[in-house]
């Protein structure tokens, strides 16, 4: 029997970079094939190449044992391959039915397409209502809406790129029972992901990537996780050293009664928020995004103000009122999610994007810009934080994201801040850098300060931080120790279910 | 009761150019393009559908003419925003001169040449019943075309997959060029229509409203269709009732000029932009419904990627 799919040693490069070199692999029909590596590995180019929007330099792909020869999407499609993005390609102003109508063939008859959305839906238990607008959809909605999507071509070979990055635990549990059914009918399934734990309990095989290289195939569920991760970060692992908290005695970040009114139809309001960060410890936001981390996040870094000044107090002085200069001052630091565009100005050289924070340091005098010691100051920056760059004049978008990102946590950690704010800080991020950035994170709140992360993966926060909070539909659950709770009950706190004893083991779902 | 009639009907007639060349814009700001030269569109149209009656042509000939001139001048935009994608506000604004330069060069020999306007219909026992008569059957045939226009666009945007795709590449023409769907050639069909529609309101102008030829006639109806569109928050409805508002406001003042009200006729003259704007403002002040409907990608270039 021939393969599903079959690659024959496909090249790829870019400009600078070669994305994928000589890379071959096969997958058969109602296999669950993985493909493992770290962010940078060459996995999206990959997928690309397989779905046709992007050929390859070299190399064969042959489909049932037929050779594609000029490869596009439309071809991929009608040969019965379909993807499911990272990011999803969804039009937010129109419906679920609306949505699939446009990449759906045949004639313009929204009821009875609507009628095969539901049945389809419920079929694959994941239910979803095809009149809903997506804006009203939760993420994990929305991907509900491109697999129904795709599961409507009947395809017999599906993509998944990151699908759980931004799902809840519970969610995941949910999407990989379908994804399993879907085997089980004789669906090919390539399944695209950094995380090893969800490969080793889903994919029949692996084929792990670095450096655009396969380094290894295996069987996931007979390989030990450190065998699949020295496959795809190489010898050395990142190792993280976490010593003991010791608070100190009074907050540094006071939120009392905090609520606020989303901006606009997209965003979700903050209800009574209150919690306390110390100094010396590290306090982490989990939660699904889109359930009011953006707000709680403009609320206090200053983009937005609030009327109460003393729902937000920043070492003690209420500040919910204070520009977010007058709260930098007060020594708040902040790493915004964006970091291109929100946590530096892409078209500007590093040292510039370093006086826009670091401009208290004397980089500004007499409202001139000091080139000189913003440079020193830049060039500090790089150098303490292995910022892989050309310079403090290099341009902010020549960085990787990785190093982009160290260049703007190092920028606000130079300021030696009393509170810390900072929104996803490895998303994108490869593995080592990241373990650099948590490890900066931690040792900088050893040091004293008052660390607050938001982020959505939720190993990075149970690694680093020492009480977590966790978000859903604007309201904010009491801190939880980490050292005392576990990814069930934080899973269930972000789907907004409380969680009781006698059905721990019975775990109720996300609708 | 004459006055009702009178003041009703201008309400409807005065408004039917802005109709015409709002509701052209609206399909495609829709798209995603922002074309700011309907005052140069509609004063094409104007100038050619004038210049072909007087060069002897029927009337519907010329309305066509002129409906097509406003298409020409839409491609010359079209050309510069979607295939060399030059700034569209620049774009825009350089058509809306260009326009007007290029109609009072050809309006030259015209100036003061009398025309017969276009007929009204005369349909047979509707027109001549009493109050219903006059108040609703006895308008130009380019009246019931906008009106025409109206439903037929509303039913376009809103009930077929054509329409829904024009909105959702006005959301986002990446996803839509990723889906598959040829942006920049429905983005050229839309600008087209949105020409169309700005020669034919330009040509009702010149042939039946006024009808004469001047400089610079549409003395900024261009630039009220256009803001009609915005304030409008992108709803066909909306802008139905935006241009019957401003129409009633012209014919208003007019009456009020014409009783001799002691305000200085400069300031009446102003009103029907001030109201209408006033009015509009106040109805899309809802962000939310705002949010919904407008088209996210509007004014931004879009170039296919690989």
């Amino acid at each position: 029997m021939h393969p599903r799919l079959e690659l024959r040693n496909i090249s790829k490069r870019y400009p600078g970079v070669v994305a994928n070199d000589d890379v071959s692999l096969s997958i058969q029909p109602g296999e669950i094939h993985a493909v493992l590596g770290e962010n940078g590995a060459g996995k999206s180019t990959l997928m690309k190449i397989i779905y046709g929007a992007a050929q390859a330099d070299t190399g064969e792909i042959y489909c049932d044992g037929n050779a594609i020869a000029a490869h596009n999407p439309a071809m991929s499609r009608a040969l019965g391959i379909e993807m499911v993005y990272q990011h999803f390609a969804l039009f937010e102003s129109v419906s679920v039915v609306e949505n699939i109508a446009l990449s759906a063939s045949g004639a313009f008859d929204l009821p009875s397409l609507a009628d095969k959305i539901r049945e389809l839906s419920l079929r694959y238990g994941m239910p979803i209502d095809p009149h809903r607008q997506v804006h009203d959809l939760s993420v994990g909605e929305r991907q509900r809406v491109e697999i129904v999507r795709c599961l409507l071509q009947a395809p017999k070979l599906l993509i998944l790129d990151e699908p759980t990055s931004v799902l809840t635990p519970q969610a995941v549990v949910k999407l990989f029972d379908t994804l399993r059914q879907l085997a089980a009918e004789g669906c090919s399934i390539v399944y695209i992901s950094h995380k090893l734990d969800e490969v080793q309990e889903l994919c029949d095989t692996a084929t792990v990537l670095r450096n655009g290289k396969v380094t290894g195939t295996a069987r996931p569920k007979e390989t030990t996780s450190l065998e699949l991760a020295r496959m795809m970060v190489g010898s050395k692992l990142p190792e993280m050293h976490v010593s003991p908290a010791a608070p100190s005695e009074k907050p540094v970040l006071e939120v009392r009664n905090l609520s606020a009114k989303a901006r606009d139809h997209f965003g979700v309001d903050l209800k009574d928020v209150s919690f306390d960060v110390r100094g010396g410890e590290i306090v982490g936001l989990a939660g699904v995004s889109g359930n009011g981390q953006a707000e709680l996040i403009a609320l206090l870094s200053g983009e937005r103000t609030h009327g109460h000044y003393d729902a937000i107090k920043i070492g003690g002085t209420p500040a919910a009122g204070l520009r977010p200069d007058e709260r930098r001052k007060l020594g708040l630091a902040f790493v915004p999610e964006e970091r291109l565009g929100r946590g530096a100005v892409p078209s500007h050289t590093l040292w510039e994007n370093a006086v826009l924070t670091a401009h208290r340091l004397g980089t500004v005098s007499k409202g001139l810009v000091d080139r000189r010691k913003a440079s020193i100051f830049a060039a500090g920056v790089i150098d303490r934080f292995k910022v892989k760059a050309n310079g403090p004049g290099a341009t902010a978008q020549s960085l990787s994201g990785g190093n982009l990102q160290k260049f703007i946590v190092g920028r606000e950690i130079a300021l030696a801040p009393k509170l810390l704010l900072v929104s996803q800080p490895t998303w994108g991020v490869d593995v080592g850098a990241s373990a650099f950035i948590r490890q900066t994170i931690v040792d900088l709140s050893r040091a004293g300060t008052a660390v607050f992360v938001v982020s959505e993966e939720l190993d990075e926060l149970f690694e680093i931080c020492d009480r977590l909070l966790v978000i859903c539909q604007g309201q904010v659950s009491p801190s939880l120790v980490r050292t005392s709770t576990d990814r069930e009950e934080i899973g269930l706190l972000m789907t907004g279910r409380k969680m009781s004893k006698d059905r721990s083991g019975d775990v109720a779902l996300q609708d | 009761m004459e006055l009702f009639i009178a003041i009703f009907t201008g309400t409807i007639i005065a408004a039917t150019p802005l109709i015409f060349a709002a509701l052209g814009e609206l399909v495609v700001e829709k798209s995603g393009v922002l074309n700011l030269g309907i005052e140069g569109m509609m004063l094409m149209g104007a100038a050619l559908a004038f210049w072909a009656v007087t060069a002897g042509c029927s009337m519907p000939v010329a309305i066509v003419a002129g409906a097509l001139a406003g298409a020409a001048a839409s491609l010359l935009f079209g050309v510069l925003a979607l295939t060399f994608l030059t700034n569209q506000y620049a774009a825009g604004l350089a058509l809306a001169i260009f326009g007007s330069g290029v109609s009072a060069f050809l309006g030259r020999g015209f100036g003061s040449v009398p025309i017969e306007a276009l007929h009204r219909v005369d349909i047979p026992i509707l027109s001549d019943l009493p109050l219903i008569g006059p108040l609703l059957f006895r308008f130009d045939p380019l009246v019931y075309l906008a009106l025409l226009m109206f439903v037929a666009i509303s039913w376009f945007l809103y009930r077929t997959k054509a329409g829904l795709i024009l909105r959702t590449i006005g959301e986002s023409p990446q996803t839509s060029h990723a889906i598959g769907y040829p942006v920049i050639r429905i983005r050229y069909m839309a600008v087209l229509f949105g020409g169309l529609m700005a020669g034919l309101a330009g040509a009702y102008l010149s042939v039946a409203y006024t009808p004469l030829w001047v400089e610079n006639m549409t003395a900024g109806k261009g630039w009220i269709a256009l803001a009609l569109v915005v304030f409008a928050t992108w709803r066909p409805l909306r802008v139905l009732l935006g241009a019957w508002l401003f129409g009633g406001m012209t014919i208003l003042q007019l009456q009020g000029q014409a009783l001799g009200l002691q305000v200085p006729s400069e300031l009446l003259s102003a009103l029907p932009y001030l109201a209408t704007i006033v009015v509009l403002l106040l109805i899309s002040r809802n962000r939310q419904m705002l949010a919904l409907h407008f088209p996210a990608s509007l004014a931004k270039p879009f170039r296919p990627a690989g």
